[in-house]
């Protein structure tokens, strides 16, 4: 019942800030504000993390085929096809869902609570689409850019810690990741990652333009943006892995 | 001129207004009294439609505002200033990017047009030279005053102020209720005023209203508060005007 409630909430929600905004000059200038924001304030987090995963996922690759059969290359091909299917595009996705998420929701909550949303209504302004419109834009429009990126310096680190150790040859991991590639793989990844994007936006600013009552409220509903859109994002992940891997 | 006609709304069980009809005329601030919680604020978001009134009807000249889609509402709401109790203030903005806010949205006026604009209203409101600060760099009358200039930037036809001169030194307050008054006699428009203040009541106030507990019990101008056959009423104005009762006393 209330799984119900919510989903038609959103549904009339996301209608609202799709509708034709006031003025689309102040609208472009938010974008490029959102853009610049959400993009900037990542790019640390995502070379991090990224680069860390890489080395991981190339030390464990090659421990498990460790004297075996297995080519080494296939540590090269492995790496490059974890970070590109699923690390790059949904991990990093789970983290920014954490961290935009809930800077989302809590800043809608706080413009919620302190009636600064009521004083936009009061105006004659859309406040849904005037707030979260150009986030959402913004957000997909710079995620598969960040996507690439985190691609590139997973892999690159990757090369990295071959180059340090002595796992592999970095000509054997420079061979993996070259092998076999197909560009299909990058499209299923910048898909998935706009899917994201939208999933990240719309359902953090629906908790924080819907919480209500005191700043705990804006605490609880950002905790809530950050949860549910993790989930939704793992959902669609598996939907859009059936849909277009199978 | 905004008509109220029987609007009851509750929360739950909270039945918080109880059938009340008021016209608000043009001209002449209409001041709104009556204790902490007995649903001034309530009736003011019901008149502007931040909360759904759960019956009556409300009327901007003639324009009847409930039965209304929601591009007509826009349309009235250009036409609307609102100060919040807690002034909601943009805090993203600066103080001068909140009062131009309105102007960027709505107005065709040049980026100077809009400075101009914006310079005059914060003189108007004693703030002058304030116009970079942002909004968490302010005290909580500094904050009420931006309020009153971002409400008053867009030159509204219907002015709301939710106790505009409540945290303000008695200078400040007497400044912020000749504003309100001036602009309201100036350019003829349907202010509604919620006050506590005994101070704006004698001033200012030539239209009163009394509400207690959700019931619009008397209305009446400054004239006639003093002799008011309320009971309720008269409870209120003495409880907030003993200093002055004292002193009167004491005069005789
Ligand atoms: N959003 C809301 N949800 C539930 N109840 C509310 C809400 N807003 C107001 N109320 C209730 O309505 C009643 C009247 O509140 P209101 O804010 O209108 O009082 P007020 O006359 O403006 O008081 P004050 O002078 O303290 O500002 C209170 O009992 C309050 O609990
Ligand atoms: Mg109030």
């Amino acid at each position: 019942m209330k799984t119900l409630f919510h989903i038609g909430r959103y549904a009339l929600f996301i209608k609202r800030v799709f509708e034709r905004p006031e003025r689309g000059k102040v609208y472009w200038r938010l974008f490029i504000d959102e853009a610049y924001k959400l993009g900037v304030n990542s790019l640390g987090i995502i070379i991090i993390i990224s680069g860390f995963m890489g080395m991981v996922i190339t030390i464990q690759t090659a421990s498990q085929i460790e004297g075996g059969w297995i080519p080494p290359y296939t540590v090269g091909y492995t790496t490059r096809q974890s970070i590109i299917l699923e690390f790059s595009p949904t991990m990093l996705a789970l983290i920014l869902a954490g961290k935009i998420g809930s800077n989302i929701a809590s800043e809608l909550g706080t413009m919620r609570v302190t009636e600064q949303i009521d004083a936009l209504e009061i105006m004659g302004i859309n406040s849904a689409g005037y707030l979260v419109f150009p986030k959402i834009i913004a957000f997909m429009f710079i995620m598969p850019f960040l996507v690439m990126l985190s691609m590139f310096v997973g892999i690159y680190f990757g090369y990295v810690i071959c180059e340090l150790s002595n796992i592999i040859t970095p000509a054997q991991y420079i061979y993996g990741v070259q092998d076999d590639f197909r560009p299909f793989d990058i499209v299923y990844a910048l898909t998935k990652s706009v899917v994201f994007a939208f999933i990240i936006t719309t359902i953090s600013a629906y908790h924080g333009y819907y919480a209500s009552g005191s700043a705990l409220e804006v605490g609880k509903a950002s905790t809530r943006a950050v949860v549910f859109s993790s989930i939704v994002v793992l959902i669609f992940n598996y939907l859009i892995t059936q849909m277009l891997l199978t | 001129m905004i008509e109220v006609k029987g609007i009851n709304k509750s929360f739950g069980d909270n039945h918080v207004l109880h059938d009340i009809d008021c016209v608000f005329e043009p001209g002449s601030p209409n001041l709104v009294i009556g204790a902490s919680g007995s649903g001034k604020t309530t009736l003011c978001k019901c008149i502007v439609g931040l909360f759904s009134p759960d019956s009556g009807t409300i009327s901007y000249d003639g324009r009847i505002f409930n039965q209304m889609g929601r591009n007509e509402k826009k349309e009235i709401r250009k036409e609307i200033g609102f100060l919040f109790q807690g002034s909601a203030l943009f805090d993203y903005l600066t103080v001068e990017e909140n009062i131009k806010f309105p102007l960027q949205m709505f107005s065709d006026m040049t980026p100077l047009e809009m400075q101009k604009r914006a310079e005059f209203c914060l003189e108007r409101v004693g703030l002058d030279g304030a116009n970079k600060l942002m909004p968490s760099e302010l005290s909580g009358g500094m904050k009420k005053r931006v309020g009153i200039a971002r409400a008053i930037s867009y030159r509204p036809k219907y002015l709301f102020c939710d106790e505009p001169n409540s945290g303000l030194d008695p200078q400040t307050a007497i400044l912020i209720d000749k504003l309100i008054k001036d602009i309201t006699v100036d350019f003829n428009i349907t202010t509604i005023v919620i006050t506590h203040d005994m101070n704006s009541v004698l001033e200012i106030g030539e239209r009163l209203a009394f509400i207690h507990k959700g019931k619009l019990l008397w209305t009446g101008s400054n004239d006639e508060v003093l002799s008011a056959d309320c009971f309720e009423l008269t409870d209120f104005i003495y409880a907030s005007t003993t200093m002055k009762q004292l002193r009167k006393q004491h005069q005789q």
